[in-house]
């Protein structure tokens, strides 16, 4: 097997602008609903009386672009009745819309909430990682659209050891599930999912 | 299905090809709209780079200040993506100018379903939004019999080209006052009253020149910095084009400056910059900043030398001839004069911020060096917006920091190099009469009774001569939504013998549109070639071939056609064109700006191929570095030549109480400590969005779903409410009510509340907003000196829908 392709997403520089998730809705034509790619707002703390002072105490927030992790164990690929799933030599994970069929076990099964369905197709559709893009020597849209240059992508093992191997800040689950080829450079205020004591402040914005 | 619905389900629809769009055109027939050339069937999912389709170079240059370089994906007069810069270098030296979460939403604003489509005149009562198709001979005759009326009647002084930013930066078409074909064509048609200041920095550029009159460090220097401070700056999300502010903010993060944020939200700046966060409650800076320098004076760490030298108003030895004992601005932290001495202990309360932390910012500031001190504009769009402008800089000065590399002068930062394509030749106003750019309701109710003094402050004159009567309004949105107290305006609006004539010209149908008398619809740059100048951020400045991606829309046109019929009508028409017989006559000379002085710039043909010319500055700019080392040679450029903290002009305005002479801490009607928070609790401010600039945008899809517009509330409040997060809510005062869903978060203070700006109005029946237009619940009421727009000082109440 080729080398296994990954996302790097560099915590410490986003602001949740979501100049990735457009430029990836551009791109594809995707309608409301439909985000491939999509920003989490995490946030803890509390407001606490100090005197007759109200002061913030522990308060913090940082956020999280997420795609498909294209996984090294794909839990989306593993319960797809029709096959329609299939990972690529190079690691990408993709959907054949004409195998299909619009089960969603995909849905139910992906940690990541990475496979959505289209109403208008009636077809599961997810991040394809630009794969035709790359092709031809582009990257994918996404790492182009930051304007503070917080996603980048190669081989996992580069990415690893350019950046270290966080791959499960909070909201994001436990990696042991499907082991996610990803890459995060954590902010100051970054929990990993097993120090979790925040909560996804922009749920309606993400639960698509 | 109406043409609306269909480019919306063109648009969405991921299966259609463009066999099957054609099918679909052909099924919708006679249509006028389709028949004039319009077909954008978008590809299905995944299509790469289409076969035959061209890449071109476009801009963003909606009014954020970034203007950022788009490319655009084009086949067959259909845009199918937005790309960014693709310039191949991407370096401190020469970063790309990559579009912000906005420049990528421009396919949708291209093909919103709210586009204007033809000329229009109102039927129904002004405001209503009840219009008729017309046609462009008819508009346009209307329009310059309306002129030549009320040119008669009125004269000149009754005609105003409002404040309108959505096209300032737009080459040819540029539509701000004083620039572009309209203004042009106005010049010669007599002039215009014209306006000062604008609704981004009316205090911050009234009182520069009684400060320092200066600017600050170029941004690029921040990266010398150990410790940057700022008060009311969100670049990251306001100056987020990859090369401008925000960009540097974060290369001075990764060069390991650390960040303290003021500011009544944890901004995603604060976020990103890992800032250390003071909440501060709104309008309460001076109080702070006078509480840190009383700390320093106390304690004896600040440059006492520097401030002899270098400041006026400093201490009683340095203030300027005839001030009164006790008006310097030791006097003032120590009380002299008002008994108060500005103790942490007495800005705590004022401020929300305990003492001991105000006393350890002191430190850290005075202690760490070289620390660069940003004030942004947000705390100058209040009651009393001009004192913390001239408050901040006395903290520069102080700590060390004024006129060194990695420090600053406490002001904002902006700084560009100053290359440039040309702009349009508007000629001059033959009138040089200028009200507030805040001031143009009174302007209508009293126009004539508006003078120089200090009620009013109409500049170039001492009086107007005659109210508003005719009213140009391009591409802006202030004619309701972007001013204070809609409400009141809308009922000003409405009575047509007041302001006889609006034309209003814009690419949406937005709530300002919905007063015009005749509404004309505009091309989008994307429909016409131009020259763009990408200057006033960053250290790289550009000029761009902005090219015409897809025909004109509908029966839009664009501005400098508009002027050219106009001028026609008004026998104007050869002294306009000046022997520039095409549009390109004039791109060419736009152009030869550029080439001057810049010999590797390419011919005008070569130009349209490459697309983008940049130049970066070498090395970064040190504000006041001269001053710093003689100020005798090198005074700055205020009255005293020093930093000028206590203002000879501003005492002569004689009103101490709301125009001191140096910069204090006035407590704000509508503000932290006023008794109306008995009924109206929480202090309303309406920060910038991430999914708008200003009001633009407002209706693109894609933005409305990643960004939805929502009131900022703390969890305390919203728990003592009964309010969870997304429940709509209703916001109120006075003025009026709004409906809005709450984004219920700690990311702001406690009793206050942010309603970001810009959403269109959107009344109900009974006249309530249902959009979360800001500008429902906000006061009309001049600053005292500035007559600046004080929109983020409101009192309102919040309650469960």
């Amino acid at each position: 097997m080729a080398e296994q392709l990954a996302f790097y997403v560099d915590i410490a520089a986003c602001t949740g602008c979501k100049a990735c998730q457009v430029a990836c809705k551009d791109r594809s034509n995707l309608p409301a609903g439909v985000n491939w790619r999509r920003v989490f707002e995490y946030s803890g703390g509390e407001w606490t009386k100090e005197g007759e002072l109200m002061v913030p105490s522990g308060l913090y927030t940082y956020f999280v672009s997420s795609a498909c992790m294209h996984c090294e164990k794909p839990l989306c690929m593993e319960v797809c009745p029709t096959t329609a799933i299939s990972k690529r030599e190079d690691g990408i994970v993709l959907i054949n819309p004409n195998r299909c069929i619009g089960c969603r076990y995909c849905q139910w099964a992906c940690p990541y909430g990475a496979p959505q369905f289209d109403h208008d197709k009636g077809v599961m559709t997810k991040c394809d990682f630009c794969a035709d893009l790359q092709a031809e020597g582009e990257n994918p849209v996404c790492v182009d659209a930051c304007p503070y240059r917080a996603l980048d992508y190669g081989p996992l093992d580069e990415l690893r050891a350019k950046y270290g191997d966080l791959n499960d800040p909070a909201p994001l689950p436990d990696p042991s599930i499907t082991f996610p080829a990803v890459v995060f450079n954590p902010s100051q205020a970054t929990r990993t999912s097993a120090k979790a004591d925040g909560k996804i402040m922009n749920v309606e914005e993400v639960q698509k | 299905m109406s043409v609306n619905n269909f480019f919306i389900k063109i648009l969405n629809d991921q299966i259609l090809t463009r066999r099957s769009f054609l099918k679909w055109s052909a099924a919708l027939g006679g249509s006028a709209a389709l028949a004039g050339g319009l077909n954008f069937g978008l590809e299905a999912v995944g299509a790469a780079k289409e076969e035959g389709s061209q890449i071109l170079s476009t801009s963003c240059y909606h009014n954020c200040g970034g203007r950022c370089i788009l490319n655009a994906e084009v086949k067959d007069g259909v845009i199918l993506r937005i790309l960014p810069d693709q310039s191949a270098e991407d370096s401190f030296e020469n970063p790309r100018a990559i579009p912000c979460v906005l420049g990528r939403a421009n396919k949708r604003w291209v093909y919103a379903p709210e586009r204007l489509k033809y000329p229009m005149k109102r039927v129904g009562k002004r405001g209503e939004g009840k219009f008729e198709k017309i046609s462009w001979e008819e508009a346009l005759d209307t329009i310059v019999s309306e002129m030549i009326r009320i040119k008669e009647e009125y004269g000149n002084d009754a005609f105003y080209c409002h404040y309108a930013s959505g096209q300032v930066a737009g080459g040819i078409d540029t539509t701000y006052k004083d620039m572009g074909p309209m203004s042009r064509v106005f010049h010669l048609f007599g002039g215009y009253v014209n306006f000062y200041g604008t609704y981004s920095d009316a205090c911050y550029s009234a009182v520069h020149p009684y400060i320092t009159a200066a600017g600050n460090n170029s941004d690029d220097d921040l990266v010398n910095s150990k410790l940057i401070v700022l008060f009311a700056d969100n670049s990251m999300v306001t100056r987020a084009g990859g090369k401008g502010g925000g960009y540097h903010y974060l290369k001075a993060k990764e060069a390991g400056a650390k960040f303290i944020v003021v500011d009544p939200r944890q901004s995603a700046t604060a976020v990103t910059l890992d800032a250390d966060w003071i909440p501060i409650n709104p309008g309460t800076d001076v109080a702070l900043i006078a509480a840190l320098a009383n700390v320093m004076v106390e304690e004896d760490i600040y440059d006492k030398e520097f401030m002899a030298t270098h400041s006026a108003g400093f201490d009683e030895s340095n203030l300027p001839e005839g001030a009164p004992v006790n008006s310097s601005w030791m006097a003032y932290l120590a009380g002299d004069a008002d008994g108060v001495p500005k103790t942490p202990a007495w800005a705590a309360p004022i401020t929300g911020i305990p003492a001991d932390r105000i006393v350890r910012l002191a430190h850290e500031m005075a202690n760490t060096k070289p620390c660069a001190i940003i004030q942004g504009l947000g705390w100058q769009r209040r009651a009393y917006g001009e004192q913390p402008v001239r408050a901040l800089p006395i903290l520069a000065a102080m700590t060390g920091n004024f006129g060194i590399k990695g420090g600053g002068t406490g002001m904002r930062y902006r700084i560009n190099l100053g290359f440039t394509g040309g702009i349009f030749p508007a000629g001059s106003n033959p009138i040089q009469k200028s009200i507030s750019v805040y001031m143009w309701t009174d302007y209508i109710e009293r126009g004539k009774e508006m003078t120089s003094g200090p009620r009013d402050r109409i500049k170039g004159a001492e009086k107007l001569e005659a109210n508003m009567k005719f009213m140009w309004n391009w591409a802006g949105n202030t004619i309701i939504n972007q001013h204070s107290d809609i409400n009141r305006t809308k009922k000003l609006l409405e009575d047509d013998s007041k302001l006889e004539f609006i034309v209003v010209g814009d690419v949406m149908m937005t709530s300002s549109a919905k007063f015009a008398d005749i509404l004309l619809p505009e091309t989008t740059h994307y429909e016409i070639e131009n020259v763009i100048s990408g200057k006033g951020e960053g250290k790289t400045d550009f000029v761009l071939f902005n090219h015409k991606l897809i025909e004109p829309m509908y029966e839009c046109k664009n501005i400098l056609w508009i002027a050219e019929q106009v001028a026609d009508r008004l026998g104007l028409g050869d002294e306009f064109r000046d022997g520039h017989e095409t549009r390109e006559d004039w791109l060419r000379d736009l152009v030869a700006v550029a080439q001057k002085g810049n010999e590797d710039f390419p011919t005008y043909e070569e130009f349209k191929k490459v697309g983008v010319y940049k130049k970066s500055r070498q090395g970064s700019i040190i504000a006041a570095a001269d001053f710093r080392e003689d100020p005798e040679i090198n005074p700055l450029g205020t009255e005293t030549g020093k930093i000028e903290i206590y203002s000879p002009h501003l005492a002569e305005q004689n009103d101490p109480d709301e125009i001191p002479a140096i910069p204090k801490y006035i407590p704000e009607w509508e503000g932290v400590s006023d008794p109306l928070r008995e009924i109206y609790p929480l202090m309303m401010i309406s920060h910038h969005a991430v999914q708008r600039i200003h009001s633009t945008f407002d209706n693109v899809d894609y933005l409305q779903e990643v960004h939805p517009q929502a009131l900022w509330i703390n969890s305390r409040d919203a728990v003592e409410r009964g309010i969870k997060n997304g429940d709509e809510v209703k916001v109120f005062n006075k003025r009026g009510v709004v409906y809005i869903p709450a984004k219920v978060t700690n990311r702001i203070r406690p009793g206050v509340t942010s309603m970001p700006q810009g959403a269109w109005y959107t009344p109900d029946e009974e006249g309530n907003d249902t959009r979360g237009s800001a500008n429902v619940l906000t006061k009309y009421h001049p600053t005292p000196y500035a007559k600046g727009n004080p929109q983020h000082t409101n009192l309102v109440q919040v309650e469960k829908a």
